[in-house]
Order: structure tokens, then sequence, then C-alpha cells
């Protein structure tokens, strides 16, 4: 099971990385080197775009860590949350997921910071950061966008799949690193 | 909610680091954090700038339509509500598709125009329709194949292996999806046997 798992995570981007352009240029004729830097020119407004939520975030993430804000929210929830094999540092994180995509990634990064992105915790708060969404903002816009008001079970479905993400990322990394 | 859980943050972080006496500290942290920010993001700059030069050849060589064509029978089944031929079937599976590439900025106007077809199919135009929750639920529960900025960043910060999280993501967003789906059905037949609005 591990190695195969190590085998697709070592081999799926190499062979992205080839076989996209090999076939857009054999089959479809596309000018591919001149469509990748087009796209890539589309890179630089989405990063720049992140950048005031991340570092917003940050500073919020960073005060509550170091003034030991964090430490006592993990203090008082840890007896709850170590039987469960839940890192407590995990859980600040979880509840951001669905509210605020840039919050729960500046997290994210703090984590890969204080304990290294291939502790557990990093691989953890890796997986859970990629298996779902911000559920409150895509809801908002599109709803929003057709005048939607009236979400019937939406907005219960999607919390509820979040919270299926946590606990699967939890299964999966305690599964595949444990 | 969002400007409440940054002001709580904040003002716990500045509470709690008066009553340890570590003011300094918490100075100290609100610049380093900023700080943060923008060194993390030049470090995106490199993976994303590539990933979406990658994304676009994919695009333009038809890699999502492909993906669709894959993908329609799927669709079929879970929006029975919307007619086969109907456009919107075609923007839900772009849409789709795009979400499992990862091609975010693609699949939000996809997703978008779904939205726009589907209002077209809907007799309640202030409440969402069965298929419109099928697209949230989809939507929301964050279908990926490859979790691109995750691993930029995995790689700004010295991971030596970034790509290691992929198949374990993979597996999480698959059960998580599949969760939503299943919800998104159940909460639908929990409400017809309620005797609520069926279309």
């Amino acid at each position: 099971m591990m190695e195969i798992v190590q085998l697709i995570a070592a081999w799926s981007l190499p062979v992205i990385i080839a076989f996209i352009p090999t076939y857009a240029l054999l089959m479809r004729k596309v000018p591919v080197y001149e469509t990748f830097i087009e796209g890539a020119k589309e890179g630089f407004p989405t990063v720049i775009s992140i950048m005031p939520h991340l570092v917003g975030m940050l500073v919020a993430v960073t005060v509550f860590r170091e003034s030991g804000a964090l430490e006592l929210v993990i203090g008082a929830l840890n007896p709850l949350l170590e039987p469960l094999g839940v890192p407590p540092e995990f859980l600040p994180m979880a509840l951001l997921r669905s509210i605020s995509g840039s919050g729960s990634m500046a997290i994210m990064t703090d984590i890969f910071q204080t304990h290294g992105p291939d502790s557990f915790l990093g691989k953890l708060a890796s997986t859970m950061q990629g298996s779902s969404d911000t559920t409150l903002y895509v809801l908002t816009v599109y709803f929003g966008s057709v005048g939607i008001r009236k979400a019937r079970y939406a907005v219960k479905v999607g919390l509820l799949a979040d919270l299926v993400s946590v606990v699967a990322s939890l299964f999966v990394v305690h599964l595949l690193f444990g | 909610m969002v400007n409440a859980i940054w002001v709580i943050l904040l003002v716990s972080g500045v509470i709690v680091g008066a009553i340890n006496g570590k003011m300094d500290l918490v100075t100290k942290a609100a610049l380093d954090g900023a700080k943060q920010g923008t060194i993390v993001c030049f470090g995106l700059l490199s993976i994303l700038v590539f990933w979406t030069g990658l994304m676009k050849v994919a695009e333009e060589a038809g890699l999502v339509q492909s993906l669709a064509k894959l993908i329609h029978p799927l669709a079929r089944f879970l929006y029975p509500s919307v007619p086969k031929d109907h456009p919107a079937m075609g923007s839900i599976v772009a849409n789709m598709s795009a979400n499992m590439l990862g091609l975010g900025s693609a699949a939000t106007p996809l997703g978008l125009k779904a939205m726009k077809e589907l209002q077209e199919l809907n007799p309640n135009k202030d409440t969402a329709s069965d298929a419109m929750c099928t697209l949230m639920a989809i939507n929301t529960s964050g279908l990926t194949i490859i979790p691109a900025t995750i691993i930029g960043l995995r790689m700004q910060y010295g991971s030596t292996n970034p790509t290691e999280i992929v198949a374990a993501t993979i597996l999480a967003t698959a059960i998580a999806t599949t969760s939503a789906i299943f919800l998104d059905r159940w909460f639908r037949a929990g409400e017809r046997r309620k005797g609520g609005k069926t279309k």
C-alpha cells in the first residue's frame, strides 16, 4: 500500500509535465511554448491577489500564537482531542477552513514554519487544505450571482462535507504516514 | 464571519500577550507575520506561474473537454432533473472537469455559467433547485487531482518530498465529495418526506 502511494506521489507531477505539452503539440497542434507563456502571465495576478489576504491573516495568526493565546486554547482542548488522535494545533485550521481559505492557508504555513511540512501535522494540514473548499465563500458567490436567497439544505451539506474532509484527512494521514 | 474571526485573533492575542507580559513579542509577531505573508507570496510565484502556464496548455489542448466527455454519464446520474441536451449539462461537466484538473480560475466562471443556466430551469427564482444544491455540494467539497498551491508552499518550507501528500489528498477529497453527494440526496429525500417542495 505504502509503496504504491509513494510511487503515485513521485510520478504524478513528472508524468503530467511530460504528458500535457506532448499531447497538446502532437495531437492538437497547440503552439505549446507560446501558450505556456501566455498562461504563466496569469499566475502573477493570482498570487498578487492572495498576498493581502495572507499578510492580514498571518499577522493575526502570528500574534495569536506568539502571545500565548494559541497555547491556552490548545491546553484547554488537548484532553478532548488527544484520545481521538487529533493534534490540537490542527483544530484552529480545521475550524477556519470553511470560512476563510486564506485564513486556513495562513495557519498551514504557520504549521509548516513551526513544525515543518514533513511532520505529521504538516502532512495533515496539507491534506486537509487540499481536500476541501471554502464552503461559505463558494455558496455566497454562486447563489449570489443568480439571486438565490433560500439555499435549502446546501449550507448544511457543504459544512458536513467539510467535517467529513477533516475526519477523512485524519484517517488517511494516520493510515499512510502514521 | 471572517471579520469577527480576524478581530478575535488579534484582540485575544493582544490581551493574552498583555496578561503574560509579552507585549514586545506581540509587536514582533505582528511585524513578522506581515513579513512572512510577503515572503510566502514571492515563494508561491515560482510554482503558480509555472502551473498556470502548464494548465493553459492543457486547456488549449482540449483536455477539459476530453475529461468532460468522460464524466458525462456520471453527470447524468448526478443531475436527473436536468434535460440531457440542455446547455446547463455542458457547463456542469466543464466545471467539474476544470475543478478536477485544479484549474480554479477556469472552474469558477464555468460554474457560474452552469448556475445561470440552472436558474432558467428553476421554477422558484429565489429558492435553490435540486440541481443547484448538487452543483454546490460538488463545488464546496473541493474535488482536485493536483493541489498545486500546497505543493508550492511545502517546497518553500523545505519539504524533502513536496508531492508526498498528493495521494492522501486525492483519497480524502474523494471521500468528502462522495459524502457530499450522498448527503445532498439524503437531505432532499428528507425534505420530500416532510412534504416540502418537490422541484
